[in-house]
């Protein structure tokens, strides 16, 4: 008798929040077959029921923690708070694209179903608790994101970006498989808890095993660096950035990088956190994550000075931000602070997804309709022309300085705060004096619009609604935490109990 | 676990290599070397080809090849879920039917499309 599990243990319940999403994006295509041309857009309103629900199962379910599908999935306090953070960047990302599409002539009902694929991607990646669940997750998250990226078709730009991103995408799938395997034949096992015990054993016992192990993780570092756009791994991120449309950009830069910080923290934090060699008190992967981080926080940084399109700033910014994301996952190695580091993390990554959504918000709504009109030249003396929205854009360009009583002040705060409970001092030096850097391209931004004379030629009269529901979303978000941080500190702290619970903590 | 192990997969990779590579070197010694112009020409079916190789194919044949790759694979998952279809239970049954439905949901959704017409 072969050995199967029982319909009964795979306790479909806990997985619910992502596979009503999934379903969700299948009746949607189902759907859209049948709907004639003029009710198109309903699609994009089905799409944001589809997340609202999704959203509302998670809430709901937030208690409800286990094992699901014979341990390859786990629903925790990690899961639950990443699927919210990736739902409400699937909500303001349908929002912010519904006018946009419409008025650029990219109105296919694609760009709806494909951004729920991504989001169940990214859902089933807060819960991998296997090495190959992250891996299909990982695509699952990628593939609609390399379609959506050439969206708008027939221009160059857009289909370079897709091709750049679809290759460079699959080869560091490549190095994502060596890793696993690696840690496969190491190990023996490919699901996280069992790794960690079995690591655990390797390191205890001195084998020589241990070399496959850091190898297979160092691959698995590269692949995952390659989605977040860490810094030796970057360079697709600026054009992609550029090229993609708008939307795309702003949901991307959000919802990749929570996916991509979900495997990380799932794969180092509770399957290799017993790494630990050489006589040293923190895991062996800490080391070159600190060094990835510096170098990413630098480079992301000093390269935005030199930007004069607004979107390939906020690119080389949102290469700066996953500098600073890794400075938590670092920190979270050392055994001490494991809960705090993921939890600093996860803050960081809620305050920039608002923050962020908010900006590329502000972008789509002064972008002309061919894709011009987005170089920080053309916002001289859009403060005269829309007041709310210039003070709208400064108020994200603070936080993403992170300026306090803004969001991205808590965000940076947590990440400091954990960073220098590890130890890592010189890494957070590094940090603020970076941020410093950071400061002047995003004041820039403001002193253009304010200070600055100059008629910026508007693409819209008015805003569209859709649009302006997305950015107060946004706006909120950003004031609420930032003005109420401890708000977001009761929802992290929830979060050790996952990862105690297996003694890596 | 040992690394002498590996030792396998450097015999089979020693292997691998030696294989093909002594036939090769057996005919360059023993072979009787009697070049003449048509000999020597590159080989390709035979058959010089007419007018330019450089054409552009109709992107259908995308659409067919991704939608053949499907079923292939369906294939591929079904067979030897049909050869130990006894020895399964329920579990095996449900999973296999979502499988199938969900790639029911492909055909019909490519079928609305308009990806199967050829024009």
């Amino acid at each position: 008798m072969i050995e199967l599990p029982t319909l009964e243990s795979l306790n479909v319940v806990v997985t619910l929040p992502a596979l009503a999403l999934v379903l969700g994006a299948i009746v949607l295509l189902l759907v859209d077959v049948f709907l004639p041309e003029r009710r198109r857009w309903i699609t994009g309103w089905l799409a944001l029921i589809g997340v609202l629900v999704s959203l509302g199962i998670t809430l709901l379910t937030t208690d409800r923690t286990g094992e699901a599908f014979g341990g390859m999935f786990v629903a925790d306090s990690f899961t639950a708070f990443l699927n919210v953070v990736v739902l409400i960047t699937a909500a303001v990302g349908i929002l912010i694209a519904m006018d946009y599409l419409r008025r650029t002539d990219m109105n296919r009902s694609e760009y709806y179903f494909l951004l729920l694929f991504s989001t169940g991607g990214m859902m089933f990646m807060g819960a991998a608790n296997d090495l190959i669940v992250i891996f299909v997750a990982l695509e699952l998250l990628s593939i609609p994101l390399y379609v959506m990226s050439g969206f708008r078709r027939p221009e160059t730009r857009s289909e370079e970006s897709a091709l750049k991103y679809f290759l460079l995408g699959a080869f560091s799938s490549g190095f994502l498989v060596y890793g696993i395997a690696l840690i496969y034949g190491a190990t023996g096992s490919t699901h996280l808890p069992a790794v960690w015990a079995a690591v655990s054993a390797i390191v205890e016992g001195g084998s020589s095993a241990v070399y496959l192990v850091l190898l297979g993780a160092g691959l698995i570092v590269v692949a995952l660096g390659f989605k977040v756009a860490a810094v030796p791994f970057h360079m697709w991120t600026p054009d992609v950035y550029e090229g993609a449309p708008t939307p795309v950009t702003a949901f991307m830069s959000v919802g990749a990088k929570a996916g991509g910080f979900a495997a990380l923290l799932r794969v180092l934090v509770i399957g290799l956190p017993s790494l630990i060699v050489a006589e040293q008190t923190a895991a062996a992967w800490v080391d070159a994550l600190a060094l990835i981080a510096a170098l990413t926080m630098i480079l992301g940084n000093f390269a935005a000075i030199m930007q004069t399109n607004l979107k390939r700033m906020l690119a080389y910014s949102s290469i700066a931000h996953a500098g600073y994301i890794l400075m938590a996952v670092a920190a979270a190695g050392h055994p001490a602070v494991a809960n705090q580091g993921v939890q600093a993390a996860l803050m960081y990554l809620l305050t920039y997804a608002f923050t962020n959504l908010g900006a590329f918000g502000i972008i789509i709504a002064v972008e002309r309709n061919d894709g011009s009109g987005v170089s920080l030249d053309d916002l001289r003396g859009f403060s005269r022309q829309r007041p709310w929205l210039a003070l709208l854009m400064a108020f994200f360009m603070l936080s993403l300085t992170g300026i306090p009583l803004t969001a991205g002040f808590v965000g940076k705060w947590y990440v400091f705060w954990a960073s220098i409970n590890a130890g890592q001092v010189v890494l957070a030096v590094i940090g603020v004096l970076t941020s410093v850097v950071g400061a002047f391209y995003y004041v820039r931004v403001i002193v253009r619009m304010f200070l600055e004379e100059g008629s910026a030629d508007l693409a819209q009269p008015r805003l569209p609604r859709t649009l302006r529901a997305g950015l107060i979303v946004a706006g909120l978000g950003t004031l609420i935490f930032g003005v109420l941080p401890f708000l977001a500190a009761d929802m992290t702290t929830g979060i050790q109990i996952a990862l105690a619970a297996l003694g890596g903590g | 676990m040992n690394l002498n192990e590996w030792a396998f997969v450097g015999i089979f990779l020693a292997i691998a290599g030696i294989l093909p590579a002594v036939p090769i070197l057996l005919g360059w010694l023993l072979g009787p070397r009697k070049p003449n112009p048509i000999k020597t020409d590159t080989y390709e079916c035979g058959i010089e080809t007419v007018g330019d190789t450089w054409v552009q194919f109709k992107v259908q044949y995308y659409i067919f090849a991704l939608v053949f790759v499907i079923f292939d694979v369906e294939m591929l998952f079904l067979f030897p879920w049909a050869v130990a279809y006894q020895r399964l239970d329920l579990f095996a049954f449900v999973a296999m039917t979502i499988f199938i439905l969900l790639l029911t949901i492909d055909l019909f959704i490519l079928w609305r499309k308009g990806a199967l017409e050829w024009t």
